[in-house]
């Protein structure tokens, strides 16, 4: 019935005492990172040749304190950062040998130190210089609409809706937020705008989805050709006929944080961004706690893991339902705008399976505001680093590298890298 | 498997009397009826896409700023755009009435060649959803099928038969294992076919782009990422001479329709699929092997969406890159939800959508109608037909029966 749901095995929940039984080791994730790490080992490390050196630059444009670029011998650099990455996987082995969970830091360094070694090999033996501030920068701004559609997708499937339409939603989002920005001139009036555009896509989902009981996968996709269509055909008669008050939005101002911004790296990356950026850390942090920890996310995590429970405790399950999906869905129209917050004009299919990556990062991510921060995090980083490679010329394909957030989502949902489990009642349509 | 859960502490119901079945009436069979409901379907969406091609054109918008002087001007204007499109839709995709001769029915023939892939896609795509797998992949298959063909096309050099032949066969493999990819991870792990078959999209497109900047695929000598056209063996035949595009691969998808319909009517395999779709955890106990049957269900989807590729390259466009498979995968998703998931209802929503696919480029140059209202129609259509509650409340034909006798909540039964 529930297709989301994957047929869960039951864990062992065994009171403590009992020796009799036991929780089954989880080898597959520090295996995994095992192998990752010797390949990183002998690959970036070994296999570069032996006097290449990599630069990267720090510095930006208008810096308080001049740091000069970092040049590194490429071989030695991979080898102990692969190394470091081994001594990490292997502790993570002993830890879940004894049945203890492997803390999320150690995850986080694994991955920064696979990450570091690649940009050495990457960049080994190459003129240019790796601006890794700009890279950075790039990467959390990339990641903003992914972050906003992830947090629409949680919020709609932890009350049991799923969310395929988030594209939709992206689009119709930065469309109403371009024209309605060129039409006022004001670029903020925009970004109030496009939360509606989306919030009106998840009114639909919501209709079909909890009133008519239709398949919501089916009303999701659906939805993404509808806006698709009428995005396009809007975009090619209404808006290319006065592209000039229709279709030329101002950029949304860059706002440095006072003091923050000034910080070397941490400054330029953080804090001197679109407003856009800002609203996402609130969203995060805000949802975080309000999923777990307020009266109201506990209510709409009952209603998507156990909505016969929750109506006999009296919440209405359809009523809490339509309004997560709707708000949710005014997330991923806010996504939307911070996707053209740069006053890009509107295209076709200006999202161009954005959606989809969203997505991936919310499962990726857990259904978890942080994990999807983390996983949008990730497919920014490495949207950006294709991005400067192909400016600078890399040994990785671009379209190979496009290819990475969607194989780690693969290979996620197929409990190669941990387990991910999606809330129990996604999906079925709650009928009295 | 939640249901079974919650259902399972519900006391047993009281023995009740069966109410009395008593028939509906003529007007109510005729109006409840699925035919009814996806025409009023096809007839809604058609007007929505009318209030659109009025609200863009140029000489409503003028009329419509003095309509209270005179609403006259407005509605004629209304009317003119809305026949000019409609019109040209018509021409495009079924008789041209304006033209000479036998190219008056070359728009049936067009609208018959659109129809191919998306009647193989939408074929295969049916088979996942009656046995309850979600395949939002047909893009993906489609695509590395159509490349596996154009591969296979214009590397080997076969004779006449053979090379069509062992083309079409390299993209139904390709397509049958890269949705098995799907099938096999649903089997295995658990891991949800429609995540993963919406990555496999992404990952095809990827693919297939770099393969296309690639000595694999790319035309030699070239940087357009394009492959070199594939053999003449390996195309097509004709089947009305070469003053129509009409190919024999209307026949073979015809024929894939005989068959779906043979492989889950009579067969034993298409048995299974169906008693895996309608419960799993019955047909388990039953002894079917379930996973196995994800197996198969997606290389024989994978398959079909796979020829459908093929058919696009060796039918139509001779060489491949990677806008070849346009939206099919997406458009046979909607072919497959219009048609219900059966062979026949599958084909004639192919033949609906491949009309509007066809009628939508004079569309667009006769009547300066963009392309994307096709996408509108075709979406709203299938929203449409999947609540057919929603299409009786905004059907004006239901509201006027309710007069004669006519109850529209009966119906939900």
């Amino acid at each position: 019935m529930s297709t989301m749901t994957a047929p869960d095995k039951p864990e062992s929940l065994v009171p403590e005492p009992t020796t009799l039984v036991q929780a089954k080791v989880r080898w597959h994730g520090p295996v995994t990172a095992i192998v990752l790490a010797v390949l990183s080992l002998v690959f970036f490390g070994l296999l570069t040749a032996a006097g290449a050196t990599t630069t990267f630059r720090v510095a930006t444009g208008g810096d308080a304190i001049k740091i000069d670029d970092i040049v590194v011998p490429s071989r030695l650099t991979a080898s102990i950062l692969s190394v470091g990455a081994l001594v990490i996987a292997v502790l993570a082995l002993l830890r879940s040998r004894r049945r203890r969970p492997v803390p999320a830091w150690m995850w986080v360094v694994y991955g920064v130190l696979i990450f570091l070694a690649l940009l050495v090999w990457v960049m080994a033996g190459n003129d240019n210089a790796l601006p890794l501030t700009l890279l950075l920068t790039n990467a959390l701004g990339l990641s903003v609409p992914l972050v906003f559609g992830a947090l629409a997708g949680l919020l709609c499937e932890r009350s049991g809706v799923i969310n395929i339409a988030i594209e939709g939603q992206l689009l119709a989002g930065a469309f109403l937020a371009v024209v309605v920005a060129s039409v006022t001139g004001n670029a903020y009036v925009g970004l109030i705008a496009a939360p509606l555009a989306g919030a009106l896509v998840g009114a639909c989902l919501a209709l079909f989805a909890v009133r008519y009981w239709v398949d919501q996968i089916i009303v999701g996709v659906v939805l993404n050709v509808l806006v698709i269509g009428l995005t396009n055909y809007l975009f090619s008669t209404v808006l290319t006929a006065n592209p000039q008050t229709l279709n030329s939005p101002p950029r949304l101002p860059t706002i440095a944080v006072p003091l923050l911004a000034d910080i070397p790296v941490v400054g330029p990356v953080l804090f001197a961004h679109p407003l856009t950026v800002y609203l996402m850390y609130i969203a995060v942090a805000v949802l975080q706690v309000m999923v777990f920890r307020s009266r109201w996310g506990l209510r709409m995590r009952s209603v998507g893991e156990h909505p016969k429970a929750a109506d006999t405790v009296g919440i209405k399950v359809n009523r809490t339902r339509v309004r997560s999906t709707i708000l949710g869905s005014a997330i991923a129209g806010l996504g939307g705008a911070a996707l053209v917050s740069a006053g890009l004009a509107f295209t076709k299919e200006l999202t161009s399976g954005k959606g989809y990556i969203a997505l991936a990062a919310m499962i990726l991510g857990r259904w978890s505001p942080t994990g999807a921060l983390a996983a949008s995090l990730f497919f920014g980083l490495a949207d950006a680093l294709r991005r400067v490679l192909n400016n600078l010329g890399s040994p990785i394909p671009s379209d190979i590298l496009a290819m990475l957030p969607y194989l780690a989502t693969i290979f996620a949902v197929a409990g190669l890298v941990g387990r991910v489990r999606p809330p129990a009642a996604e999906g079925v349509p709650y009928k009295k | 498997m939640s249901a079974t859960v919650q259902d399972a502490p519900a006391p047993a119901p009281a023995p009740e009397r069966k109410p009395e079945p008593d028939r509906p009436s003529y007007l109510q069979q005729v109006l409840d009826s699925t035919t009814t409901t996806v025409v009023v379907a096809i007839l809604i969406a058609l007007g929505l896409a009318a209030v659109l091609v009025v609200a863009a054109d140029a000489a409503s918008q003028d009329a419509l700023s003095y309509v209270f002087a005179r609403p006259a001007d407005f509605f004629e204007a209304a009317w003119n755009a809305i026949y000019e499109t409609y019109s040209a839709l018509f021409r495009g995709a079924i008789f041209d009435y304006q033209a000479e001769g036998a190219r008056r029915i070359r728009p049936i023939t067009e609208t018959m060649v659109s129809s191919v892939p998306l009647i193989l896609a939408g074929l295969g795509l049916g088979i996942g959803f009656r046995s309850g797998l979600f395949n939002i992949g047909a893009q993906g298959q489609v695509l590395v099928g159509a490349a596996a063909a154009a591969y296979l096309g214009f590397t080997l050099d076969l004779p006449v038969v053979a090379h069509v032949v062992v083309a079409c066969l390299g993209a139904v493999v390709a397509g049958g294992i890269w949705a098995g990819i799907a099938g096999f991870l649903k089997a295995r792990t658990g891991a949800s076919e429609v995540i993963v078959t919406i990555m496999l999209n992404s990952i095809a497109l990827y693919l297939v782009s770099y393969l296309l900047t690639t000595a694999v695929l790319r035309q030699p000598g070239s940087t357009r990422p394009i492959t070199p056209p594939v053999g003449e063996n390996a195309m097509m035949p004709l089947l009305l001479g070469s003053q129509f595009r009409l190919h024999a691969g209307f026949l073979v998808a015809l024929l894939a329709a005989v068959g779906v319909w043979w492989l889950m009517e009579r067969s034993t395999l298409g048995f299974r699929f169906r008693a895996v779709g309608a419960n799993q955890d019955a047909a388990r106990t039953a002894g079917i092997n379930v996973q196995r049957v994800f197996v198969s269900v997606m290389l024989v989807a994978g398959g079909l969406a796979g020829l459908g590729g093929a058919m696009q390259i060796l039918g139509t466009d001779r060489t491949f890159q990677a806008g070849s498979a346009g939206s099919i995968g997406f458009d046979a998703i909607t072919v497959a939800l219009l048609g219900r998931s059966r062979p026949l209802g599958t084909v004639l929503a192919a033949l609906l959508f491949g009309a509007l696919r066809a009628g939508s480029p004079l569309m667009q140059t006769a009547a300066g109608t963009p392309i994307d209202l096709v996408l509108v129609i075709q979406a709203v259509i299938v929203l449409l037909i999947a609540a057919p509650p929603l299409v009786r409340e905004l059907s004006v034909i239901h509201w006027a029966a309710t007069l004669f006798g006519y109850d529209r909540k009966k119906a939900a039964a």
